[in-house]
């Protein structure tokens, strides 16, 4: 299973399916990377609204994407965790720390929005 | 509503059937949907742990029954015949790592669920079990 | 007592199990009529028509005489849980699921006695061989019907749980949960559950947890504190802590929390003003905002 990543000016947004296994995450982390490279992206935002499970492997592989991004000047926001997943992932001590989080979709391009006007000013 | 699932694992696209039938058995259960994603989430860690180290293995997920009370609860068996751990106490202090690529999970699934066993013997396997009974009304 | 799914039988009385049932499917129209009767003069059932009784009773008493053949329970305890499923939102109690299953269990013995009456040896043994099947059925029917009763209860008190929230939204994107008194840990994951979806649906950014009045926090329920806030952030939504006393600070401290990254403030007052201004408010304190009127 493909995640569909979509461009949006200097954004990228993909949108994660709930039934996705470990091999089709290690796909959409390389493709995603492609994606940064090539369009040059200033921000990602990845939506896993759909995820009703974000288990260490998951939680990992984001992370990993946020780094990877920031190293090539890009910032990942991750949004759309829901309530219950929140609450299990830290129980395992998964906080996504230091990666940026938002509500949902329209929350983080927000954030991207005004940071880029902010190093613009 | 099955009493008793087996789901046999060595793919990764089983790690997924086996959390969306603990799921769906919880919630035929009776568990809230907050207690429904902390099995999933634990059976997701066990499931991986099995595909990752043993390559083969199976997950039994059973309702069962407390002792003494006809409190009701899940039950899930994580077994594979995979090289087994040479210390498994060792195994459940060291803990997860929040990025690290160590972390067998055993600690994960053991927080989520309400008892834990594990029995594993180096070159024979490894079974864990877990529980998660529902609340006292 | 883990329920085991068969019940272990010698070879002789499976023969005598196998002369039972095949009595019970022969005489099947008259014996489920006698049953049907009973149930009326007990007066059970009653939210049910009679059409709905006759029909419910025959799945029933083949399903009871299914069970005593195969000497297996599984299917007559997922048909317990389905026949409950259907008939608690009619109104039918334990009592009446009880009742009506020890009824069909002495309309078969008593038709046993009828039947054997001319041969006490065998009538022994046969009923040797009923009875422990029969009172497994009941328990199973009894057990399944509580059971679904219980997760119809569960479900019910969960939409309470989430209907009375002591979480409060006091501005456009600004939480307040003021928590008062002994918090154990039940409760204090009930607090979190419902704090996250009040994020969720208010879309709050900014929540401001009141612990001013809760005396002291054992570990466990610090540790739940500190989940609050780290769950909160996976949310996107800032939480500020006041009223933390230093005894609770102590608690956290010895926990590994470092207080220097929570987001605390003294008291509510000077919490919710913080989160104004993170929120975007402009914060005027009343004298200045009189005088330029």
């Amino acid at each position: 299973m493909e995640v569909p990543i979509l461009k949006q000016g200097e954004v990228l947004i993909a949108t994660i399916q709930a039934a996705l296994t470990d091999n089709d995450l290690r796909t959409f982390r390389s493709a995603l990377l492609d994606h940064v490279v090539r369009s040059r992206s200033r921000g990602i935002v990845i939506d896993v609204t759909a995820l009703d499970v974000l288990d260490s492997f998951g939680t990992r592989t984001l992370s990993e994407i946020a780094l990877m991004t920031r190293l090539r000047g890009a910032e990942t926001i991750i949004v759309g965790v829901q309530p219950e997943v929140a609450f299990a992932m830290v129980q395992l001590g998964l906080t996504l720390e230091g990666v940026t989080t938002a509500l949902d979709l329209e929350e983080g391009l927000a954030y991207l929005n005004r940071k880029a006007k902010n190093l613009r000013s | 509503m099955f009493d008793e699932v087996i789901v046999p694992i060595s793919s990764d696209l089983d790690i997924v059937a086996a959390r969306q039938n603990a799921r769906s058995m919880a919630a035929k259960l009776g568990f809230a949907p907050i207690d429904q994603t902390l099995i999933a989430t634990a059976i997701s860690e066990l499931a991986r742990n099995i595909v990752r180290y043993a390559q083969h293995g199976e997950i039994l997920l059973k309702v069962i029954e407390a002792k003494n009370s006809s409190r009701g609860g899940l039950m899930v068996v994580a077994r594979d015949e995979g090289p087994g751990i040479l210390n498994t106490q060792q195994a459940l202090e060291d803990g997860y790592s929040t990025s690290g690529s160590l972390g067998l999970g055993l600690p994960g699934a053991k927080r989520l669920m309400d008892e834990f066993e594990i029995s594993s013997a180096v070159g024979k396997g490894t079974t864990v079990t877990v529980k998660k009974w529902l609340k006292s009304l | 007592m883990q329920t085991r799914d068969r019940l272990s039988v010698d070879a002789s009385t499976a023969e005598l199990l196998r002369e039972l049932v095949a009595h019970l499917r022969q005489n099947r129209t008259q014996l489920r009529e006698e049953w049907a009767q009973r149930i009326t003069e007990a007066q059970l059932l009653t939210a049910m028509t009679k059409e709905e009784v006759f029909a419910e009773a025959t799945s029933v008493y083949d399903n009871y005489v299914e069970a005593l053949s195969t000497g297996t329970f599984e299917a007559l305890q997922a048909y317990a849980r389905n026949l409950s499923e259907r008939i608690i939102p009619r109104g039918v109690e334990t009592h009446e699921v009880v009742g009506i299953v020890l009824l069909l269990r002495d309309v078969l013995a008593r038709s046993l006695f009828g039947k054997y009456r001319d041969n006490f040896d065998k009538l022994n043994r046969i009923l040797d061989a009923y009875e422990p099947a029969a009172n497994r059925i009941a328990n199973t029917v009894a057990v399944g019907f509580v059971q679904e009763r219980e997760r119809i209860i569960r479900q019910q008190q969960e939409a309470i749980r989430e209907l009375s929230t002591p979480v409060l939204q006091v501005r456009e994107r600004l939480l307040i949960l003021p928590i008062i008194g002994v918090i154990d840990s039940q409760r204090a994951r009930q607090l979190t559950e419902q704090l996250l979806r009040g994020i969720r649906t208010t879309r709050a950014k900014v929540v401001v947890i009141d612990i001013t009045g809760v005396a002291a926090m054992d570990a466990t329920v610090a540790n739940h504190l500190v989940q609050t806030v780290e769950a909160s952030r996976l949310l996107g939504a800032t939480v500020i802590v006041t009223g933390l006393s230093p005894e609770i600070a102590q608690t956290l401290v010895n926990i590994g929390v470092d207080l220097g990254k929570m987001n605390t403030v003294g008291d509510l007052q000077g919490g919710i003003e913080q989160a104004e201004r993170l929120l975007g408010y402009k914060v005027i304190p009343v004298v200045e905002l009189s005088a330029t009127t």
